[in-house]
């Protein structure tokens, strides 16, 4: 376990030293001299953290930069929750309805890209096959014992689903964030996305570099507490080594 | 006093995935008296577990009638236990919430249900592990999650479909056993699906035995060892090899016509 920590520092090492050293070393700007990183375009990790620290303590051109993160987060989260309650109901009636499935299967396969609808649709396809895996001897067994129609829905069908659902949940989060910031790129004067559009408008590649870094620890935080709260929900599956998940 | 199961003249057709028609049953007819144990041999796919799926209401037939208690079948009708031949307890559920599922569906209160529960429970041998979920449990254990399952309802007719093929041989007897015994305090009528004659024989009043497939009955025994019995070693008194020999003649060609016609689909 140890040397697995270790050596996932380490890497992180190499990687982060290695690009730093990389743009140490290089003139770009005169010809004949080496060129291995080009700090213009991909800047160097201490101009990144300095540019980070700097939106932290000074703020953005934009404003605070917590101003920023919570105005995409509060699209993302916007997105994610909307798509991930339309997608369960929808997923889950449609499983539960052959009519239903019918009638409404080639309109779905239509897609628009915003936050909310691309979640929609991970979340759904992933409830409607929830729905229709659901073991055959269970809803068998559970008729048997005298559970109505509500009863297997709630009892059967919806947690043997869930699993499938939260699974969905990891791969929606990170969409609902693109579709956030992909959002703020096409005009916005706030959010994440219009800070990274600014900095790449001012030749500024730390600030590009500084955006996606925060993006990335949103992501992290995010995949943690989906994580949280599926080991929390599916307390009866049993425990399965996780220690390759991000 | 009218028969526990009726089954006259019954034909199951299914439609395979394929568009094609499959026979499982034809034609059959069985009689199952109140409160006795039956149980069912014949070869793989010879329709064993359809014949319980209609029973239950799970599935209606294609043809005849299909009676229980001098009434016919018409859905789900109470009053039925079903042991599954796979695990079907709720993976989601505690042992507790399993086995209280049934008198909750049934109305009663939650409290209730779990108090009734709680004595199922340590009836079949599980006190102490009402807070486990199936997981956590040996293959053994969850049979006796389930046995319980399909017993807390009070049914007066308990089908098994070849619930104890998964378990080793020693687990095995020990569960026959204890199933004698839950049976012998019950008023319970028992169709018991096995594809082993041993196993047959030592539960057993009966035995039905079904022809290789479309399924059709094609003799009955009568079972008279004496009870109560000890599977475990009741198959060491002279009758039960006298009674195993005449029923196997019987099931003999059934299984080696099951046998070449896999033989042919598998070289086809």
């Amino acid at each position: 376990m140890l040397n697995i920590q270790l050596l996932r520092v380490l890497f992180a090492v190499i990687i982060l030293g290695g690009w730093q050293l990389g743009a140490q070393v290089s003139d770009c700007n005169t010809a004949g001299h080496v060129c291995v990183v080009d700090k213009f375009f991909w800047s160097q990790p201490s101009d990144i953290a300095q540019k980070l620290w700097a939106w932290i303590t000074q703020g953005t051109d934009l404003g605070p930069i917590w101003v920023q993160v919570f105005v995409t987060m509060q699209e993302t989260i916007g997105g994610f929750i909307v798509g991930s309650i339309f997608g369960v109901i929808f997923g889950v009636l449609l499983g539960r309805s052959r009519l239903l499935a019918d009638v409404m299967g080639p309109y779905i396969k239509a897609k628009v890209a915003t936050a909310a609808i691309l979640v929609f649709f991970v979340v759904f396809f992933n409830a409607f096959q929830g729905v229709r895996e659901v073991d055959r001897n269970l809803i068998a067994n559970a008729r048997i014992l005298g559970a109505r129609d509500r009863q297997l829905t709630t009892e059967i069908i919806i947690p043997s689903a869930l699993s499938w659902i939260i699974a969905s949940l990891h791969t929606s989060f990170g969409l609902a964030l693109v579709g956030a910031v992909v959002g703020e790129l096409f005009g916005a004067t706030e959010g994440l996305g219009e800070l990274i559009y600014a900095a790449k408008n001012n030749f500024d590649a730390a600030g590009v570099f500084a955006g996606m870094a925060l993006l990335a620890a949103i992501a992290l935080v995010a995949e943690a507490l989906i994580t949280a709260l599926e080991t929390r929900l599916i307390r009866w599956r049993p425990p399965v080594a996780t220690e390759t998940r991000i | 006093m009218p028969n526990a199961i009726d089954l006259r003249g019954v034909t199951k057709r299914f439609l395979t995935p394929s568009g094609s028609v499959y026979t499982a049953l034809r034609d059959l007819t069985m009689t199952v008296g109140d409160g006795e144990f039956c149980a069912v041999v014949g070869p793989t796919g010879c329709g064993k577990s359809t014949t319980l799926a209609l029973i239950s209401g799970l599935e209606p037939p294609s043809e005849g009638q299909v009676e229980v208690f001098g009434k016919p079948v018409k859905g789900i009708a109470d009053g039925i236990g079903y042991m599954f031949q796979a695990d079907a307890v709720f993976p989601w559920k505690s042992v507790l919430e399993n086995v209280a599922a049934g008198p909750r569906y049934h109305g009663l209160s939650p409290r209730s249900a779990r108090d009734k529960a709680r004595d199922w429970i340590a009836r079949v041998g599980l006190a102490g592990f009402e807070d486990r979920y199936p997981y956590q449990l040996s293959g053994g254990m969850r049979k006796r999650v389930a046995l319980a399952q399909s017993l807390i309802n009070g049914p007066r007719i308990l089908l098994m479909d070849e619930p104890f093929s998964a378990l080793d041989v020693q687990t095995r007897s020990l569960m026959e056993n204890e199933l004698l015994g839950l049976w012998a305090a019950s008023s319970a009528s028992v169709v018991f699906v096995t594809h082993d004659l041993e196993e047959a024989i030592s539960l057993s009043d009966r035995v039905f035995v079904i022809t290789a497939g479309p399924g059709t009955v094609k003799s009955n025994y009568e079972v008279d060892l004496p009870r109560p019995r000890n599977v475990a070693e009741i198959r060491f008194q002279p009758r039960f090899t006298e009674i195993y020999e005449e029923i196997w003649e019987d099931l003999k060609d059934e299984v080696l016509v099951s046998y070449e016609r896999q033989k042919q689909s598998g070289a086809a």
